[in-house]
């Protein structure tokens, strides 16, 4: 068993393919030399455990009765309505029964690890990212390398879909960006234009304070929501680069560019909703959509927690530069899409299934059986029922350089879920405490990462 | 209770004379009965007991047996000297006890008395204070979600006031007590009114007769007959408190002014993180602070059976 030998080596693998000052071309080609090596060290890695290692990928696998393990309560909305159809679609063309099991999506990524270790679905929703590779290490999810490449998931998704070991673990299916959005027409109303400096934003929100409207919508009583403002601050005046070292354990939490973020986050929370940290962000969503707040930073799934006629009137901007010479072109969209779990019953079959979802073929099926599409990774997907909203979307993560997943997606699980949601919320609270907020934040992070 | 206090020395040697004489088939039975129950607690009590304790000197992430590294007492040392949510978790819970026990305790028996006297629609009464205790926690917390939402809750719409009644730390624990205490109260009232319609009227009059008036005769003769509810009462409160936990994670899964050990328990073991070994630790420091109010109760149970 290829165990990473040091944490280090099992997170550079999981980086997205980006590098700070490389353009999108050159990381691609990046990406795609990468791919190959990894590609490589995959089929090596098969001779040694299989006998007949699958070179042509998922032709073996055949079609048959799979369950299918979804993040999303029905009724719950768009995000259920895709699933379905992409199941409904896979039963259509194969004949195939896809039995599903749809838990809300906050519940199933609590019990994703007795989920995991009970009786799972064949294939389940889940993320990139550190969450997908230390599954991956603790062989509770399939290697599926044999299904890659899937047509039109570029060499970037395959990446991100390998774990530590070069096998592909993961079949990504959407992504979204997370931004700073807001109603086209109350900014058209007020003569407000979208601010890309610093100097931009602040005079943007001293004007929408004058006009008894708070500039920023904020929730924080799901732990993770503050981790998208950490994130994208941390970005502007740190740097990709740092964020992802700061993730592995490279920077340390109570540096002085941490406390940075910390102290400009703070003279940034006055713009803030008030009371953030007994609101969820469907609240403030509603209070963005019934404009008394200004602006929301949050990713592009705002809309399912605004009424349809405010959905249509969102527009957004990437988080304004802070500091010029790193500039802005770096930002937060995770990627999700499906694993084939080592517990479920029917691997062949799930193999089959998890190919198909990330065709382009899937994820037509799955927007148009839903109200509001997600932004497909696969490139060969039509975009015919993407809004403004999603094209926008597909353009600026096109345009980034760099793409992070998320603070709790990049980082390791018990740091992120036991110390920094309650230290963002601790921050939140007393914006003034910074110094003993980050060196609490480094003494558990030294006595989790060991 | 019957079996502890009864056996004096003239029936203990009755029943061993009985005992020959019924052989081993009985005694297999007896074995049988006292034995798999026995079996039952070590297997799913004490070892899982011993486990966690185990455990707790480890730091594991739950995957794989071997992946299990010893560390000492590195994970006690963390929960009390870095780990910030502790101390305010004790705290939690030791207010969580207290405010159980004075106001929804006391609230419950009040409600329990006045209802005693058959007074008109008591039974509709009874049902609505009742009704709470019926629910689950989890829909204790989502039916008061609809009152203390700060933009869209009952309370704040009607007083025009714009208090964040589940996030600010310093007052969400107090809204919590008390949409604990709406479900605590119908619980209490219910076992007081139980002990109360069990008490003899005889008592009643003859206290009537010597010239008490309500308030002395529910003091000086109705309490002190209930003895055993009241003790039962006061074990409630204090399992209550120990296993409150649904509420505040429905809440915000114990954050933010809503610690307590059971959530810390659940926040590293059940949920994405994987911190079995620290995890583990803090459900022993649970376990020994319910193992002190046990000793006490268990205390107080044999002290009353021996005089």
């Amino acid at each position: 068993m290829a165990r990473p030998t040091s944490r280090e080596a099992q997170f550079s693998n999981t980086l997205p393919a980006s590098v700070r000052g490389v353009d999108r071309r050159s990381l691609l080609r990046g990406a795609i030399g990468a791919g190959a090596l990894f590609g490589g060290a995959s089929l090596l890695g098969a001779c040694g455990s299989d006998p007949a290692p699958v070179a042509s990928g998922g032709a073996s696998a055949k079609a048959g009765p799979v369950s299918f393990g979804i993040n999303e309560a029905k009724g719950s909305g768009p995000g259920y309505e895709r699933f379905i159809g992409m199941a409904d679609a896979y039963t259509k063309n194969t004949g195939a029964a896809v039995t599903t099991n749809a838990v809300d999506h906050n519940t199933f990524q609590e019990s994703i690890n007795t989920y995991l270790q009970g009786t799972p679905d064949d294939v389940f929703t889940w993320f990139a990212g550190y969450r997908m590779a230390q599954f991956a290490e603790n062989q509770l999810i399939t290697d599926i390398s044999d299904v890659w490449p899937i047509d039109g998931l570029s060499d970037a998704f395959k990446k991100s879909s390998t774990a530590p070991d070069g096998k592909q673990y993961f079949v990504p299916v959407s992504y979204y960006p997370w931004a700073v959005f807001h109603r086209k027409s109350v900014f058209e109303k007020n003569g407000w234009t979208q601010p890309t400096t610093l100097d931009e934003l602040n005079a943007l929100m001293k004007d929408m304070q004058g006009k008894n409207v708070t500039p920023f919508a904020f929730a924080a009583k799901d732990a993770w929501a503050p981790m998208g403002t950490f994130d994208i601050l941390n970005m502007r005046l740190n740097g990709y680069d740092f964020h992802m070292e700061l993730c592995q354990g490279k920077q340390k939490w109570d540096s002085a560019e941490v406390k940075n973020v910390f102290s400009t986050w703070a003279t940034l929370l006055p713009y803030h909703q008030e009371n953030s940290l007994g609101r969820t962000w469907q609240e403030a969503a509603t209070s963005m959509a019934n404009e008394e707040c200004g602006m929301y930073l949050l990713g592009t799934f705002v809309v399912d927690g605004v009424p349809p006629e405010a959905a249509e009137d969102l527009d957004f901007f990437t988080f304004p530069t802070l500091d010029a010479s790193i500039g802005n072109d770096a930002l937060d969209a995770p990627v999700d899409g499906f694993c084939v779990s080592a517990g479920g019953e029917n691997q062949e079959a799930g193999k089959a299934f998890i190919k198909w979802l990330g065709s382009a073929e899937a994820a037509d099926a799955g927007n148009n059986a839903a109200s509001a599409p997600f932004i497909a990774a696969n490139s060969a997907a039509s975009t015919a029922k993407y809004g403004e909203l999603q094209k926008k979307s597909a353009e600026v993560v096109q345009n980034a350089k760099s793409i992070a997943q998320f603070l709790d997606r990049d980082t390791n699980a018990d740091l992120a879920n036991t110390v920094i949601t309650a230290s963002l919320q601790e921050f939140i609270k007393n914006p003034s405490d910074i110094d003993a907020i980050t060196a609490s934040i480094q003494q558990q992070a030294t006595s989790i990462l060991g | 209770m019957a079996i502890a206090t009864a056996p004096g020395k003239k029936k203990r040697r009755s029943t061993r004379r009985v005992e020959k004489r019924q052989g081993t088939r009985d005694r297999m039975v007896v074995i049988a009965m006292v034995g798999v129950p026995t079996l039952l607690v070590i297997w799913l009590v004490w070892l899982p007991a011993l486990a966690s304790v185990a455990l707790s000197f480890t730091r594991w992430n739950g995957f794989r047996i071997d992946g299990i590294e010893w560390v000492g007492t590195q994970n006690y040392r963390d929960i009390v000297n870095i780990y910030p949510p502790f101390w305010p978790a004790i705290q939690n819970n030791l207010v969580w006890l207290l405010f159980l026990f004075v106001f929804p305790t006391i609230f419950g028996v009040l409600i329990a008395v006045i209802l005693d006297r058959e007074m008109w629609g008591s039974r509709f009464y009874q049902t609505a204070f009742y009704l709470p205790v019926v629910l689950s926690l989890a829909l204790v917390g989502f039916i008061w979600q609809l009152f203390y939402s700060t933009d869209q809750g009952l309370i704040n719409a009607v007083f025009g006031s714009n208090v964040d009644w589940y996030g600010d730390p310093s007052i969400n624990l107090w809204s919590v007590l008390i949409a604990t205490s709406w479900r605590h109260t119908g619980y209490i009232m219910l076992l007081y009114l139980a002990g109360l319609k069990g008490v003899d009227a005889s008592l009643r009059e003859a206290a009537a007769v010597d010239g008490a008036g309500e308030t002395k005769t529910f003091f000086h003769v109705i309490f002190p007959v209930m003895r055993p509810i009241n003790m039962i009462v006061l074990v409630m409160v204090v399992i209550e408190s120990l296993r409150a936990f649904d509420l505040v994670w429905i809440i915000n899964k114990g954050r933010n002014g809503l610690e307590l050990i059971s959530a810390l328990v659940a926040q590293n073991v059940i949920g994405e993180a994987t911190r079995y070994g620290f995890g583990s630790a803090l459900a022993v420091i649970m376990m020994i602070i319910s193992t002190v109010f046990i000793v006490i109760y268990l205390r107080i149970v044999f002290k009353e059976e021996r005089g």
